[in-house]
């Protein structure tokens, strides 16, 4: 029982890491700077969000397998075959969760009263030094909103993670898919078990997360 | 020595047009709401970038649309007081009115760093705001964040200093006392100032220059 949690928590944060640098570098791209076919990239960046995880996960299939673009090169070059092992179930978690890491920090971006940015490139930084010094550290709530949002969704990923790593028990067997496997081979002791993780986890984080949200709050308008 | 500019710029309903030139004077800029009045000061600090013309502070050319010259506006060294003064929430009143001398390449060599900190210290005495250094900027007044905003832009020495409807949000009373405080402050520190508003006491009381603007014109 405990493969599966150690390998789906070690998968999220990987997942949830890879998530935010990629959801704040894009964020930061579209949002601040002026980037071309920009409704496009940001069509792309939600797709994971919209189209059902099996579709997501039979994509990731066709880049990543032996004979896709991305699969065949790094078959070729680096000797590593991606699907079906632990690293597919991270970059299924990776793909999907990356949405929500965008759409919140492309809201907590936008959110930034923009004299700010002005007043600070006025003051001699450059676009980047107002991100890192004016926008990025604004926009904390939204960004640890999106931080744990992602966890939360790369913890729970099933049909794309199903589609590139498998079901292999201790080697690509996350939580979502051991209760799968649990309840069709009638362990109906083992689903529960790890079900009752799962809504802990997911509770303490999202309430975890509406109770500092909360207190920030409420010290900011305190200090107004 | 002094700044001239020449702008073009075609808005929503008409084309922002002026022509002019001054010294280390304060020139008041009059007009409605949509008169093109902040336009003009977001051209000159590089935030706008005008359709034609030619801005030249000192004689360093920072746009000219013949030649494909526009300094980006972190390089244009421009104070601009906003009318909201956006003072960084996420920092003190110090670390607001450091934020730019920070930048300056001075601030890299320790021999001027000392000199550069003395001068932002006795700014912050000159315009009353030492005892609020350490404070957060969103938990003082709003007389206090003008005199932050304008320590702030002072700071970095800059060769133009734009005020867009500095006095705007304060309350009678405190206007009054800051407008005495920046009429002082004024006489110390002479540099070309721009300064946009909507109440005619504020030319009486500052301008040695000023001009009405309609419709992106001047009349």
């Amino acid at each position: 029982m405990f493969e599966p949690i150690i390998l789906s928590i070690r998968v999220a944060l990987l997942a949830t890491v890879i998530a935010f640098f990629l959801g704040v570098f894009f964020a930061y791209l579209l949002t601040k700077r002026r980037v071309p076919g920009k409704n496009i990239w940001e069509t792309i960046l939600i797709l994971p969000m919209i189209l059902p995880p099996s579709i997501v996960g039979y994509l990731l299939l066709k880049l990543f397998g032996k004979r896709g673009p991305i699969g065949a090169f790094l078959l070729d070059t680096f000797g590593v075959q991606v699907v079906f092992t632990w690293i597919a179930c991270v970059i299924a978690a990776s793909v999907v969760a990356l949405p929500l890491m965008y759409q919140n920090a492309k809201g907590a971006f936008q959110s930034v009263d923009p004299s700010l940015e002005l007043a600070a490139r006025t003051l001699g930084s450059s676009p980047f030094k107002v991100f890192r010094t004016v926008t990025f550290p604004l926009s904390g709530p939204g960004i640890v909103s999106g931080i744990v949002l992602t966890f939360a969704r790369a913890l729970g990923e099933f049909g794309a993670t199903l589609m590139l790593a498998g079901n292999i028990p201790g080697r690509t067997q996350t939580i979502p898919t051991a209760i799968y496997y649990s309840v069709v081979t009638g362990k109906e002791d083992e689903a529960m078990n790890l079900v009752i993780v799962m809504v802990f986890f997911s509770f303490a984080l999202v309430f975890g997360l509406n109770m500092w949200l909360k207190k920030k709050n409420h010290r900011e308008n305190i200090q107004r | 020595m002094g700044i001239a500019f020449r702008l073009v710029k075609q808005l929503n309903y008409f084309t922002l047009d002026v022509d002019f030139a001054m010294g280390n004077e304060l020139l008041v800029i009059e007009g409605a709401s949509g008169a093109g009045k902040t336009t003009i000061l977001n051209c000159l600090a590089g935030i706008v970038t005008p359709d034609e013309g030619k801005i030249t502070v000192d004689d360093r050319v920072l746009f000219s649309h013949t030649d494909k010259v526009n300094v980006p506006t972190e390089k244009r060294n421009i104070g601009y007081l906003f009318q909201n003064y956006a003072l960084f929430p996420n920092m003190t009143v110090r670390q607001n009115v450091l934020y730019g001398v920070k930048n300056m390449k001075e601030y890299c060599r320790r021999s001027e760093r000392k000199e550069l900190l003395a001068y932002a210290d006795n700014m912050m005495e000159t315009l009353g705001i030492s005892h609020l250094a350490d404070k957060s900027a969103t938990s003082i007044s709003g007389g206090e964040k003008q005199r932050v905003a304008l320590a702030r832009a002072m700071v970095t020495k800059p060769s133009l200093l734009l005020l867009d409807e500095p006095f705007s949000a304060l309350d009678e009373n405190t206007k009054s006392r800051i407008y005495e405080e920046f009429g002082k402050f004024r006489e110390t520190l002479r540099i070309p100032t721009i300064l946009i508003t909507h109440n005619h006491r504020e030319t009486e009381l500052f301008a040695d220059k000023n001009i009405t603007l309609k419709e992106g014109k001047v009349i």
